[in-house]
């Protein structure tokens, strides 16, 4: 089968390339560009560890094709920290124990990061609701939630 | 195997490829990706439309129409649409209302299509180029459509008439054990002069529960008032039974969960 180019922004730099029609976003980026932030769980949309941002809403890259994104600008885990430093939700996750073998840890960043980028100081109820589709099999949720508040805390310290 | 994907600017033309044999129309993919990941092969290539009318929601004096690529987070959202928030907001979590269409919603098999139950008890229109159907004539006849379905349209009843409940065990997210939508209206005296009454997962797609509104005509919204609506909710249901719920334990549950909603 012929190739289909497709071409956008992935943490702000231009990515192209050829890919089989009917590719996942989430193969194209783990396995043609090499991030292999989001992780693949399930591929069927119930465990959010292939979340990711696409034109600022969070979105599921394994039920994506990659060929919808043309022009899109898409996030992952991968492009939130700068100059090595951590971005706030990823140094929350690792102070409060909110990782521990980390596979679903990207999925709840991007879900966490959506949620503070329109409400920068949520209750708790609209942190559990913002990870409800992210499952994580390890931490029992507490520590991910206290993890998204903390950081939710430290950004609104850091703006004062 | 890989899936081919075919862009169109027109349904027209996006209706022409949807003939051939193998192709199904993408409209989230949350339901039909899901499907070709999970290996099946009856899917070989999917089709979709990026004409800017299938994206769009108009409100105009209470009557609302809306495109069938239009997403369950998008109505959610809306401002003129504030009392459907509750249903659109009842698919998935946040990613899957991101993704999940009005159209895909039609088509998608019991536990899912609580929005589709919405559009039931809202005695929505469903268009085609083909032209216009009633959503239960629709429904019915689902397994055979084969063209794509361009926008749903109804009219928005008076705030408060509209009432939605999704039951499900896992909050906030969970697949439906049940879901039902109603419109009622009521006359000057308290009582119903109108029902409309839509049930989820109570069959394999949204079925009307015609005994239960005709028991409601008359009759108070109160606990003796409903009693013969409940008696009556179950009749002519066929509950499916999967991981969530038998469809003893559906049928049981289905007249405490209709009263709740009656009562609110
Ligand atoms: C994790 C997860 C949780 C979910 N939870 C819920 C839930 O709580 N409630 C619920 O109702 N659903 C749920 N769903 C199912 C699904 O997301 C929704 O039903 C959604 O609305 C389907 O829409 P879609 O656009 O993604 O459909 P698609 O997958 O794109 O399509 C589904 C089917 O409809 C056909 N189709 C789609 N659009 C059209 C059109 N315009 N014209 C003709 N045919 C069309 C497709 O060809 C396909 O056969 C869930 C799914 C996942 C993965
Ligand atoms: S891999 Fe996409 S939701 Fe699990
Ligand atoms: S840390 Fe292991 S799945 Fe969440």
């Amino acid at each position: 089968m012929a190739k289909v180019p497709v071409q956008f922004t992935l943490n702000g730099s231009e990515k192209a390339e050829f890919i089989d029609s009917g590719t996942t976003l989430l193969h194209a980026l783990r396995d043609k560009i090499g991030d292999t932030s989001p992780k693949g769980g399930c591929h069927q949309g119930t465990c959010g560890a292939c979340s990711v941002i696409i034109d600022g809403e969070l979105r599921l890259s394994c039920l994506t094709l990659a060929e919808t994104c043309n022009g899109a600008a898409i996030s992952t885990t991968s492009g939130l920290s700068e100059g090595g430093v951590l971005h706030p939700l990823q140094r929350a996750f690792l102070d409060t124990f909110a990782t521990q073998c980390g596979f679903c840890t990207p999925g709840m960043i991007m879900a966490a990061k959506m949620l503070l980028d329109h409400t920068p100081n949520p209750s708790r109820d609209e942190v559990v609701e913002a990870l409800s589709g992210n499952i994580c099999r390890c931490t029992g949720y507490e520590p991910i939630i206290q993890a998204v508040l903390t950081a939710a805390r430290s950004n609104s310290q850091n703006a004062a | 195997m890989a899936l081919a994907l075919q862009t169109f600017a027109t349904v027209k033309d996006a209706n022409t490829a949807l003939k051939s044999q193998g192709s199904r129309y993408l409209g989230g993919g949350t339901l039909v990706v899901r499907a070709a990941n999970e290996g099946d092969v009856s899917v070989s290539s999917l089709v979709r439309s990026t004409d800017p009318a299938l994206s769009s929601i108009a409100v105009t004096d209470g009557k609302v129409r809306i495109g069938a690529s239009v997403t369950m987070a998008a109505i959610a959202r809306h401002p003129d649409l504030s009392s459907l928030a509750r249903a659109a907001r009842a698919v998935g979590g946040p990613a899957v209302r991101n993704m999940a269409t009005v159209g895909g919603n039609l088509f998608a098999p019991a536990p899912y299509g609580d929005f589709a139950v919405a559009l039931l008890a809202l005695d929505a229109t469903v268009s085609t180029d083909d032209g216009e159907a009633p959503i239960e004539t629709f429904l019915t006849g689902r397994d055979s459509n084969r063209a794509i379905v361009t926008t749903v349209g109804f009219v928005l009843p008076p705030q408060g008439d509209f009432r939605f409940l999704k039951v499900s065990r896992v909050k906030p997210k969970g697949v439906s054990v049940l879901s039902i939508a109603a419109v009622l209206e009521l006359a000057g005296d308290g009582t119903v002069s109108a029902a409309r009454i839509a049930l989820g997962c109570m069959a394999d797609r949204p079925t009307r529960a015609r005994a239960a509104e005709k028991a409601l005509i008359g009759r108070r919204l109160t606990k003796d008032g409903i009693a013969p609506a409940l008696a009556a909710a179950g009749e002519g249901t066929s509950p499916i039974t999967d991981p969530i719920a038998s469809a003893w334990y559906r049928a049981e549950v289905l007249p405490v969960h209709l009263g709740r909603l009656l009562l609110t």
